[in-house]
């Protein structure tokens, strides 16, 4: 069950990318997914493209693994593609029945495609070069400021930790709660009612469960000294090198480029 | 050194008191076994230990800190490190290392020093192999030791643990027991183990029986759990070694010594082999 769960997962590297500190990764792939969902000509199109390329290849993973963690996102884009295919008005270049193809269609079709496609890879590019803990802690510190006024930065981010921690335990005990029942003779095919039925009999007691874990949790931190983040420091205290603001700058260069091949 | 002085707790909203005016001294370096049967009040009393609760009459005072006394709370959890059953519901972070540092962190360590601290209690508990590992790859027993390299490595003067094998297969438990052990004699570290397996605390120094809320029995495993008409009062099952010296000094052989030790009673078999 948790093999399966692929996109985007972690893989463990050496590469530049994987070096760099989770704030710059964060701050990257936000103008990079910002600059693909903008352009709309050709020439802006082979920029962003070109760009994303050059990461990646940075990364060393090696391409097969981004494109295996696309793979159920395809129907999406096709889907995606298919919709502005036939509902884009413009030049007919093909008709049958209701349907007709249009230049614009195409076009569209073809620039949508490229949108979604290219978002995903960014999210890849970000989540497989960059544990879930460093994840959390850039978000952590790029949120602090807003703790001053209120923000449970922090909080947010002990929070992600700890949800991340718990999927694989709670994966582990919906399968035994599930082959339990099936050793008492739950049927688990049949329709939908009762596939909701069965859910119930699952989801019920995997929360209780959860809710006795959580006290438990709780209890644990407190013993170990936990009072909050205010004075924590961390075994990896995440740092920006010299590297990560050259990378921040060349892709924050991207952006004139863009404005000007916005037609 | 932990002063239990004439403590009783009760639980908010509840008519009767759980712990009724407990008296203990627990001295550093001693390994001392609490046994009790369900309900009794062991995990209660493990939590008054370090703080978690605090007694609703009498005094905790852990070497010279008051449980009381909440400016001195984290010096108290950092001296006395709480283990709870369920390995899976202590561990905090989805990478072995990180989970051991997650209490130096608390205590706002530099980095450097908190490496240090995890590499040590990793290779105490014998898992420095596992510093990347996600915990949800481990066995039982390698789970509880990362669990108890994190508590370890707050370097805690008293280690408490509340029934810390009861969700092990039998080589889990053994795997922890002799970590406990170990701890004990190469660290010094003082161990406070709760357990419903008698045979875990013939290993201790101390055995401490509750019931009901009260001690009802304290001394070395052998003066203790050698009482089988008192343990069975007690809710607990004296040990196997024990009854085999009982019944076969019922059948006659009245020289058989008292023994917890399998080794020990089989060599007190083999001398006497015939009647006396
Ligand atoms: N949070 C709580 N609120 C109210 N009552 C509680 C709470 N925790 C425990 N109790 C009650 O206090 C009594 C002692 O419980 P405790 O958990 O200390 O016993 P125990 O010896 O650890 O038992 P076990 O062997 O089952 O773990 C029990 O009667 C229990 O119902
Ligand atoms: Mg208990």
């Amino acid at each position: 069950m948790v093999n399966s769960f692929t996109f985007g997962q972690y893989i463990p590297g050496n590469s530049l990318v994987h070096s760099l500190d989770p704030r710059t990764k964060l701050f990257c792939v936000v103008i990079m997914m910002t600059a693909v969902l903008a352009v709309n000509t050709f020439i802006g199109v082979m920029i962003t493209a070109l760009f994303t390329g050059i990461f990646l290849v940075l990364t060393r993973v090696p391409v097969t693994i981004y494109l295996r963690g696309m793979r159920p996102l395809i129907i999406l884009v096709v889907i995606t593609a298919a919709f502005q295919l036939f509902l884009i008005p413009g030049e007919v270049l093909w008709r049958w029945w209701v349907f007709s193809i249009t230049d614009n269609g195409i076009k569209m079709a073809a620039l949508m495609s490229y949108r979604l496609f290219m978002v995903f890879v960014l999210a890849q590019l970000l989540t497989v070069t960059t544990s879930p803990l460093q994840l959390t802690d850039g978000l952590e510190r790029i949120l602090r400021p807003l703790a001053r006024v209120g923000f449970p930065a922090h909080e947010l981010a002990m929070i992600m930790t700890i949800a991340l921690r718990f999927i694989p335990v709670f994966f582990e005990e919906g399968s035994k709660i599930i082959l339990a029942q099936v050793s008492r003779g739950a049927d688990f095919q049949g329709g939908w009612l009762k596939s909701a039925r069965n859910l119930v009999a699952i989801m019920v007691p995997l929360f209780v469960r959860a809710f006795r874990r959580a006290d438990d949790l709780a209890l644990a931190m407190e013993s170990r000294c936990y009072t909050g983040g205010e004075g924590r420091t961390r075994l990896h205290e995440i740092a920006m090198s010299r590297m990560d603001y050259l990378v921040m700058a060349a892709t924050a260069a991207l952006v004139p480029f863009i404005i000007v091949f916005r037609n | 050194m932990i002063e239990v002085s004439g403590v009783s707790f009760c639980y908010p909203g509840l008519e009767s008191p759980v712990l009724h005016d407990i008296n203990l001294e627990i001295k550093p370096g001693e390994f001392l076994a609490l046994l009790g049967r369900n309900g009794s009040g062991k995990s209660t009393f493990t939590r008054l230990l370090n703080g978690l609760l605090v007694p609703t009459d009498g005094d905790v005072i852990v070497d010279g800190y008051n449980t009381r006394d909440g400016s001195h709370r984290l010096r108290i959890r950092q001296l006395v490190g709480l283990l709870f059953s369920n390995p899976d519901n202590q561990l905090v972070a989805g990478i072995v290392e990180e989970d051991v540092a997650f209490g130096p962190e608390n205590l706002g360590l530099p980095p450097a020093e908190i490496r240090e601290r995890v590499e040590w209690a990793l290779s105490a508990v014998g898992m420095q192999d596992y510093l990347k590992h996600p915990p949800h790859m481990l066995s039982g027993g390698q789970k509880q030791r990362i669990a108890i390299a994190g508590v370890l490595a707050l370097e805690p003067s008293y280690m408490v643990l509340d029934e810390p094998t009861s969700m092990l297969d039998p080589r889990g438990r053994e795997e922890v027991l002799r970590t406990l052990m170990d701890l004990n004699r190469e660290q010094g570290t003082a161990i406070i183990m709760v357990t419903h397996f008698v045979e875990e605390a013939a290993a201790a120094d101390r055995v401490v029986i509750l019931d009901h809320g009260r001690v009802v029995a304290m001394g070395s495993p052998l003066e203790v759990l050698t009482r089988t008409d008192d343990l069975s009062d007690w809710g607990l099952e004296a040990p196997e070694m024990v009854l085999l010296c009982h019944e076969l000094r019922k059948r006659g052989y009245t020289r058989i010594p008292m023994a917890l030790d399998s080794r020990r009673v089989a060599g007190a078999i083999k001398q006497f082999s015939c009647k006396d």
